[in-house]
């Protein structure tokens, strides 16, 4: 039973890793803001969730795996709105003659 | 070996590199920063020692802890204070058009 | 292994030291900054210090890199000061290489045993009635600190006060300060605000209370207040605060003072400075605490707000939404 759940957790993290690295090089490589903050936010929702989701059966306790989707659902509020923000900006300079500042 | 010495020598090189900054640093905001980064690694040369004092079922010497929290906040004061004079100083030489260093301040 | 991630992490917060340091755009320096802090905090928790690293994440990350982004802007504006020279560079870096060597033998010579105050928090910290040793150091073994702590923050919010712009007629210290940021805030800003004030009032109510067990404490707990009504104010959903208000002083000055009344009650119901009577030591921590977080938060908020704009007294209604 506890193989079983290293095993599951092992896979979970290997996955959020994934879509961590994923992130991480589209925000290096990709050529405008908005595809790289579309890059970013896949590492902030989905690479999170794995890691949480693999984390779930070694909390030891339902209150402990409770505050970590509680952590994982605020996370996803803050990355979303913060991604919003980001875009919002960029298109406000893209529109005023592009550049940064 | 454990980790202390390991983070104990990075944060003696945390500090060098905010000493080289806080030296060369071209201008306010640079040096600010550099001092902050000098901070940072002083506080955690500290922790190293204090993770070193662990004992009586502690993770580490609370005192040392206690006094890395209580430098933060005043390193924090310190940051604030020394970013009000940076944004009065760049509005009182835009105000006279003149260079930061003839207008140290207000009208004296 | 876990000497290994130690190592990347470490090895991670010099790479983002010197790309401050050598940065040229002061907005990406300070943006590297509060990343800075971030990879400190975890380097705290490697260090079995996690009210440090919640104290780091809070206030020398967060709070810190919010003053600081406030003054990135000055900054690119601000006339640049000749470069040093080669000369100046060399030696400087000679000069940090002595520093780094010396900290360096300090920390590989270090004496053996290494001396540690940890046995005596251990013994004497029953007699708090508190759980954590951090917070039984800044309440009680330490007072004198912490409250020396607050009163640094005052001043602090003294001297940003003071250098506000003179204005003819208008009364000293008074007045809004500078909107945070100039853009209307979006839908999702304000909905965030929304969202976060709820979870950001219980957690710091929850850090608060759980600081006396558990790591957490009245600066973490009062950095987060501080950072709800940044969040609010950032949204437009709270008015910009007029310096002058009475109420604004009072929450200031609730912490410091309380602090500084229970010391001076200390020399009558305990016989010293700082001392708490026996018995209800728990419960006169926990009003004066809770002083304290009111107070960190407002001040916190304040101290990120800076001093009163010069553009406040001429177009008044100017700093409402």
């Amino acid at each position: 039973m506890s193989l079983a759940a290293d095993i599951f957790t092992v896979l979970c993290l290997l996955a959020g890793l994934v879509f961590f690295a994923a992130g991480s090089i589209g925000l290096i490589r990709l050529p405008d803001p908005l595809s790289r903050l579309h890059g970013l936010t896949k590492a902030d929702n989905v690479g999170l969730f794995f890691v949480v989701l693999g984390l779930l059966p070694q909390a030891g306790s339902v209150l402990a795996a409770v505050k970590m989707l509680l952590i994982w659902l605020l996370l996803q509020v803050a990355a979303g709105t913060v991604a919003q923000i980001l875009a919002e900006y960029a298109q406000a300079l893209g529109r005023s003659g592009g550049g940064r500042r | 070996m454990s980790a202390a010495p390991l983070i104990g020598l990075g944060g003696a090189a945390l500090v060098a590199i905010g000493l080289y900054g806080l030296i060369v640093g071209s201008d306010g905001l640079k040096r600010v920063l550099a001092f902050n980064i000098l901070g940072g690694g002083m506080f955690l040369v500290f922790g190293a020692v204090a993770r070193r004092g662990a004992d009586g079922g502690f993770g580490g010497d609370p005192v040392p802890h206690a006094l890395v929290i209580t430098g933060i906040v005043v390193a924090f004061s310190a940051t604030a204070l020394a970013v009000a004079l940076l944004n009065r100083l760049a509005a009182a030489s835009a105000e006279e058009g003149k260079a930061p260093s003839d207008t140290p301040g207000g009208p004296s | 292994m876990s000497l290994f991630f130690d190592a990347a992490l470490i090895l991670l917060a010099i790479v983002v030291a010197l790309k401050v340091v050598t940065g040229r755009d002061p907005l990406t320096d300070v943006i590297a900054f509060i990343a800075y802090g971030i990879v400190l905090t975890l380097v705290w928790v490697r260090l079995a210090a996690v009210d440090v690293a919640l104290t780091e994440v809070a206030v020398g990350s967060g709070a810190t890199g919010l003053v600081l982004l406030r003054a990135a802007g000055a900054a690119a504006t601000a006339k640049q000061e000749a470069r040093p020279g080669r000369v100046t560079k060399g030696l400087a870096a000679l000069v940090s290489l002595v520093v780094f060597l010396l900290l360096a033998a300090a920390v590989l010579a270090w004496p053996k045993p290494q001396p540690s105050l940890a046995l005596a928090v251990a013994e004497h910290l029953p007699a708090t009635g508190l759980g954590n040793p951090i917070t039984g150091v800044l309440i009680v073994f330490r007072a004198l600190d912490t409250l020396l702590e607050t009163v640094v923050l005052l001043l602090a919010l003294v001297g940003i006060w003071a250098l506000a712009p003179d204005r003819t007629g208008a009364r000293a210290w008074s007045g809004t300060p500078a909107p945070l940021s100039g853009m209307t805030p979006s839908g999702a800003q304000v909905l965030l605000a929304q969202l976060l004030l709820p979870v950001g009032l219980l957690v710091t109510v929850y850090q608060f209370w759980a600081g006396a067990n558990v790591p957490a404490g009245a600066f973490q707990g009062g950095a987060v207040l501080g950072a709800m009504w940044v969040l609010l104010l950032l949204a437009r959903l709270a008015p910009l605060p007029r310096l002058e208000q009475p109420g604004l002083a009072v929450l200031v000055l609730a912490g410091p003072f309380a602090f500084l009344a229970t010391g001076l009650a200390g020399w009558v119901w305990a016989g010293g400075f700082l001392d708490y009577p026996e018995g209800i030591e728990k419960p006169v921590i926990i009003v004066v605490e809770a002083a304290i977080v009111v107070s960190i938060g407002v001040t916190l908020g304040l101290l990120v707000l800076g001093p009163a704009g010069p553009q406040a007294a001429d177009r008044p209604g100017a700093d409402a939404s």
